[in-house]
């Protein structure tokens, strides 16, 4: 066998892979710097830093990279729009948790190079998972993430609930990806391929050979092991992207892991995932020049007799419904952001399961204005937090008073997320809604309709429990009167993301034709 | 007796089996992490078979052996939060962490 050709191809691969490897040589660098700058004392803000700017590397190297959409490394990762645009969403969110993190108590400064370490692989882990387009990358990429995220997850050594969320995420993370890994033993045996394109195509015959069999009676056996191979490669990236009924593991893991990395956690791994499950369920959709975007729709079409978009649609029914009900009677708000950021993974499975133009660009849409609201969100609980060592909703009493711009702030992201103009959150629902009434008036319209209508309802269960928080801040009375400090960086970002949150929400111009530019990229 | 792929599948099915039964009833964090190691197994078990009756070429056989390497990353990790609940709650009982709560 002759492997020059393999070399060579990876050899070229490189010049697209750049990023990356700035992010890989990044991590090892900041592990050293950890070490030379032991005793400085201003550790932190120097290791910090020192991450911002491997990130900025990382973020200068993408922008100038080659915008032409092309396979690299035989095949196993696509360089195309789509991955480019989650890039970017990872590297902002890992930048803002870099910052966020400097000034929270939360990370101890000893272990802050370690931190920024992890962080780092954990970003590079996303990168891997946006652009895989084999079954081994997108488990090798998963489990990057995932192993990071672990060991993050229970970092605040001899915290009893950090270190118990991380025994339950490495639990039923271990599952997940092993059931998501056994499942794709059978994907693989049933076509013969990991390459994802490849895939979708034999998929699409072994269909139709079932279905013609099928009328004979026969090749019941393959249907059925077809069928719970997607299942079990769906339960992996519900697990990520914490769906129900893969979503046991999120309130625990919310609430014992360091708040910044909770936020960074809510927003990182869920897009990657939704980028691995809309690679997935395209089908031959990474970039392949000449091929059509949606003439072959890989999974998106019924495969095996069965509509995999009504059962994504289902799952959004039912994630949405739980995570919002389960909300209403949290009193941590580390836990009711949890219960929140289901519903939100509910409200993006929406967007998913309309497996149309529209439907992938409400999804991308809607994870960067997520991101946005939720990591204003989490840094309000976390300048709570720093003068009150406390998530509990009693500690926010008063908070308009005592702390007026992270009240306003707190308040603006709420809004936000229950999805009330003139907020960001509003543009994002409503092209995921726009998603799902483009079905409506396509074959089984009613169901589409029942999908959306829940939607509807939904938010307006979550207006319920975001409305509790806004009381307790604005309506009753301080327990204490004195007002409440917060870091510099902190009230700065406190503001940007407000901003931006009402940027966004007033002229969404920019970020949807952003969104459109990358989806036409696929076609070229 | 000649071994054909089904019997490969079999046994692959009864390991997946077993992890998850592992897992489920397991109380002890080091016998969960067991179980997932068996259900990794299951599937580099399939990965091996289809890539040897299927396939042809090397690509399951690739596949698997980064799935034993991941495998292990993951077991480093895994045992390394269980000696941390070992230290805090003085147990490695699953059920014997329950700080965190609704």
């Amino acid at each position: 066998m002759d492997y020059l050709p393999f070399i060579q191809e990876n050899l070229r691969s490189t010049a697209w892979f750049r990023p990356e490897l700035a992010l890989t040589f990044g991590a090892v660098l900041l592990f050293l710097l950890d070490l030379v700058w032991r005793d400085a004392a201003t550790r932190v803000s120097r290791l910090s830093a020192a991450t911002l700017v491997v990130l900025g590397v990382a973020a200068a190297l993408l922008a100038v990279q080659p915008a032409d959409a092309q396979m690299l490394f035989n095949g196993m990762i696509a360089n195309d729009a789509l991955s480019i645009f989650f890039k970017w969403l990872f590297l902002a969110a890992a930048a803002l948790t870099v910052i966020i993190s400097a000034q929270a108590k939360d990370i101890r400064p000893e272990r802050s190079g370690e931190f920024q370490a992890i962080l780092l692989t954990v970003v590079l882990g996303l990168f891997l998972m946006a652009s895989s387009a084999n079954l081994l990358m997108i488990y090798l990429s998963l489990e990057l993430v995932s192993i990071g995220s672990y060991i993050l997850t229970g970092f605040k050594k001899g915290d009893r609930k950090a270190v118990e969320a991380s025994l339950k995420y490495v639990i039923y993370g271990g599952v997940a990806s092993g059931v998501m890994l056994f499942g794709m033993s059978y994907l693989y045996g049933l076509t013969g391929t990991a390459d994802l394109p490849e895939m979708a195509r034999r998929i699409g015959t072994l269909s139709q050979t079932m279905a013609q069999a099928q009328a004979m009676g026969g090749q019941a056996a393959i249907r059925l092991t077809l069928i719970l191979a997607v299942i079990f490669v769906l339960a992996g990236i519900g697990y990520k992207v914490a769906a129900v009924p893969w979503h046991m593991w999120c309130p625990d893991v919310y609430e014992g892991a360091p708040t910044p990395f909770t936020g960074f956690l809510s927003v990182g791994p869920k897009a990657a995932g939704f980028a691995v499950a809309l690679r997935f369920f395209y089908g031959a959709f990474a970039a392949q020049p000449g091929t059509p975007l949606f003439d072959a729709q890989g999974l998106g079409a019924a495969v095996a007799g069965i509509p995999w978009p009504a059962v994504i649609g289902v799952v959004a029914a039912i994630t949405m419904t739980l995570g919002n009900f389960t909300a209403l009677g949290q009193t941590n708000l580390k836990r009711l952001l949890a219960y929140s950021s289901i519903a939100h993974a509910g409200y993006t499975l929406m967007g998913l399961s309309a497996l149309s133009k529209t439907g992938m660009q409400s999804v991308m849409i809607y994870m960067s204005i997520y991101l946005i609201m939720n990591l204003g969100a989490f840094l309000a609980v976390i300048v709570v937090a720093q003068t009150t060592g406390s998530e509990s909703i009693y500690e926010y009493r008063g908070l308009g008073k005592r702390a007026p711009l992270a009240a306003t702030a707190f308040a603006v992201f709420l809004f936000s997320l229950t999805g009330i103009p003139p907020f960001a959150g509003f543009i994002g629902k409503y092209y995921l809604f726009l998603a799902v009434l483009e079905r409506a008036s396509g074959p089984a319209g009613n169901w589409w309709m029942a999908l959306a209508i829940c939607g509807a309802l939904n938010s307006a269960v979550s207006l319920y429990y975001y409305a509790r928080v806004l009381k307790a801040m604005f309506l009753e009375s301080p327990y204490r009167d004195e007002p409440m400090g917060a870091a510099i960086g902190h009230r700065m970002l406190l503001g940007a993301f407000s901003a931006a949150v009402l940027v966004f929400g007033v002229a969404p111009g920019l970020l949807v034709q952003w969104t459109e530019r990358s989806l036409q990229l696929f076609r070229g | 007796m000649h071994v054909s792929l089904a019997h490969f599948l079999v046994v692959g099915a009864l390991l997946f089996c077993f992890g998850l039964v592992t897992v489920a009833t397991r109380r002890n964090g080091v016998g969960v992490l067991m179980g997932v190691e068996l259900i990794l197994n299951a599937a580099n078990l399939n990965l091996v078979a289809f890539n040897h009756y299927v396939v042809g070429g090397v690509s399951g056989q690739v596949f698997a052996l980064f799935v034993i390497v991941l495998a292990a990353a993951e077991a480093a990790v895994g045992l390394a939060i269980v000696l941390a609940i070992f230290q805090t709650f003085k147990s490695i009982d699953v059920r014997a962490a329950d700080a965190l709560r609704e």
